[in-house]
């Protein structure tokens, strides 16, 4: 039966439409010499220049890496800890418990953010970066638990046992067998949880100091005096290294897969 | 009789609901080659598992050159096990699998690399050691699993249904060598199977399970000749079961004599003919409604669906069997 449907087409030109004419907008006007949006007036690197000599900016990637950095090894540690055990229990309460641990996802942020503020308030704990990388460090949990959670579901258990049965002690096993098998899984779930942390901006206005700005706040906050080309540079740069980080992510996994039996 | 190296003493084992081990004894001699045969279901993996320290039983014991290792963790037993899946570490070449026992161990790495070559030769795949599981086929995944557990020099061998997932001529191939090795070595094997050929091919005692007892212990000719249950007759013999006076016996399907002329005991209705693996069967149905199937080399049978027909056998043929 031939399939005549004109809906993915459809869809892809909504996707084009709504998703990516505004992305090749920003990221075209960033090379626009003028300063108005509206109007065209020529290529230029002016722009870049002027974000690069930037210190606030340069203050704001710093942060936003630290940031990111932590949270996703703490996370990642977390997370992979979570999920190697909670492959291990047969509790009868396993299912809600993988429930809590993932839900943080689909709890919309705005309300997260209140959660952080009000608990690290009643802790009478400072914001700042501190309280930032415990927020971050909590909603990248999640994604690195689902991801290794995910890779052990499709791991024949008989490979522990086997290291087991050749004399390996479970913390051997672990190292020897486990960690190599899922690294690839927590490294793609830490990229994930990095694109994630690298452009919260809700999240982390809820819980962050006066002297701390990250990236993304620090372009929400500039938006106030209305949109300048720097921060449509800055944008691009940001997005440049979104897809990076994603594509490196995705690249991982697909490697890995093919290296399975 | 030899050393005996391994015995289990009434173990017992449940999952939730369903009790998987009632109860089951076995004396296994130093340099046997045993059969767990059994339909799935029946327990035998549990016991492997059990021997292998992989699963505790809820009762019993396991003894182990005369030491009790019931509880024991599977890391400190010397036995090796070759898993159904194979179980080869996918990130690591075929030499690097066979060496992890060893390495463990922490055997000198000049005699690691000794021993390795010397068990790869063995199995025929010395030109594989720096290939990945994944590049190799199925056959010869299955001959470094057993590479990688022999090279331990285990005192018990077990093997969980090894030759499960290779073709019928690989199979065939496999037993034969698998049986060869295992008489060089003069390692116990303690073999698990739901195929009643490869068990009478290999071994040198079957033990037949069913739900969770073993039915009977011998060797192929006791378990194939002389059954003692209705269970091991159908499941090793493919007999028939007749029921005659509350009684039970075995007839296996070659020693049914039927024919249209002839005059034996009983009388039959032909209710299905077949051919299968050089075979024919016939099927016939007594007028009490005891089925009774007969087998012959080749296809010629003088009688059609639907025939009336005398059968019998001779008195030895019919073995008294219990339910």
């Amino acid at each position: 039966m031939k399939n005549k449907t004109k809906l993915p087409g459809i869809f892809l030109g909504i996707v084009l439409v709504v998703m990516y004419l505004p992305i090749l907008m920003v990221v075209l006007y960033s090379f626009n010499e003028g300063k108005l949006i509206a109007s065209w007036k020529g290529f230029s690197l002016d722009w870049y220049v002027q974000l690069f000599q930037d210190e606030e900016i340069w203050e704001a990637v710093k942060n936003s890496l630290i940031l990111g950095l932590l949270s996703c090894f703490s996370a990642a540690i977390m997370g992979t800890l979570g999920a190697v055990g909670m492959a291990r229990v047969k509790w009868r309460t396993k299912g809600a418990v993988e429930y809590i641990s993932t839900i943080p996802i689909m709890i919309p942020e705005i309300i997260l953010g209140m959660v952080f503020l009000t608990f690290f308030h009643l802790l009478n704990l400072p914001n700042g970066m501190v309280t930032l990388v415990i927020a971050h460090t909590a909603f990248c949990i999640p994604y690195i638990y689902m991801m290794v959670k995910a890779r052990l579901v499709g791991m024949d258990k008989a490979l522990e046992e086997a290291a087991q049965d050749l004399g390996a002690t479970p913390v051997r096993t672990f190292f020897d067998i486990t960690l190599p098998l899922i690294l690839p899984a927590v490294a793609s779930g830490c990229l994930l949880a990095f694109a994630m942390s690298w452009d919260d901006v809700i999240i982390s206005i809820f819980v962050t100091g006066p002297r701390v700005t990250t990236l993304p706040i620090k372009i929400y906050t500039q938006m106030k005096t209305g949109v300048t080309p720097e921060i449509n540079a800055l944008c691009t740069v940001m997005l440049g290294v979104t897809v990076l980080v994603l594509t490196l992510s995705g690249f991982i996994q697909k490697r890995f897969q093919k290296k399975q039996l | 009789m030899g050393e005996i190296i391994l015995s289990l003493k009434n173990i017992k084992k449940r999952f939730g609901e369903t009790e998987v081990l009632k109860g089951i004894s076995l004396d296994v001699e130093q340099g046997e080659f045993i059969t767990l045969l059994g339909s799935s279901g029946c327990g035998k993996t549990t016991t492997l598992r059990i021997i292998a320290g992989l699963e505790e039983p809820d009762q019993g014991q396991v003894i182990l050159e005369g030491r009790d290792v019931t509880k024991l963790e599977p890391h400190k037993r010397n036995v090796n096990t070759v898993f159904q899946s194979y179980a080869l570490f996918p990130h690591m070449d075929v030499a690097s699998n066979v060496a992890y026992g060893l390495k463990i161990r922490k055997v000198p790495k000049t005699e690691q690399k000794k021993k390795v070559e010397d068990v790869l030769n063995l199995v025929q795949l010395g030109e594989y050691g720096k290939r990945y599981p994944s590049e190799l086929s199925g056959g010869q995944r299955q001959r470094v699993a057993i590479a990688r557990a022999i090279v331990n020099n285990p005192r018990v061998l077990l093997l969980d249904e090894p030759l499960g997932a290779l073709d019928l001529q690989l199979r065939r191939q496999m037993q034969i060598e698998l049986k060869r090795l295992q008489k060089r070595l003069g390692i116990t094997f303690i073999y698990i199977t739901h195929d009643q050929e490869e068990a009478i091919n290999m071994s040198d005692r079957i033990v037949v399970m069913n739900q969770g007892i073993f039915e009977q212990m011998g060797t192929p000719d006791e378990v194939y000749n002389h059954p003692l249950t209705s269970y091991v007759a159908r499941f090793v013999g493919s007999a028939n079961i007749f029921h005659r006076d509350g009684k039970a016996y075995a007839i296996r399907s070659e020693h049914v004599l039927f024919s249209k002329e002839e005059t034996y005991p009983y009388r039959g209705v032909v209710k299905e003919k077949s051919f299968a693996g050089g075979q024919l069967r016939v099927l016939m149905q007594l007028p009490d409604g005891q089925e009774i199937t007969a087998s012959r080399h080749g296809i010629d049978a003088q009688v059609a669906e639907g025939d009336t027909v005398c059968l019998g056998w001779e008195p030895d043929h019919a073995v008294p069997v219990r339910e």
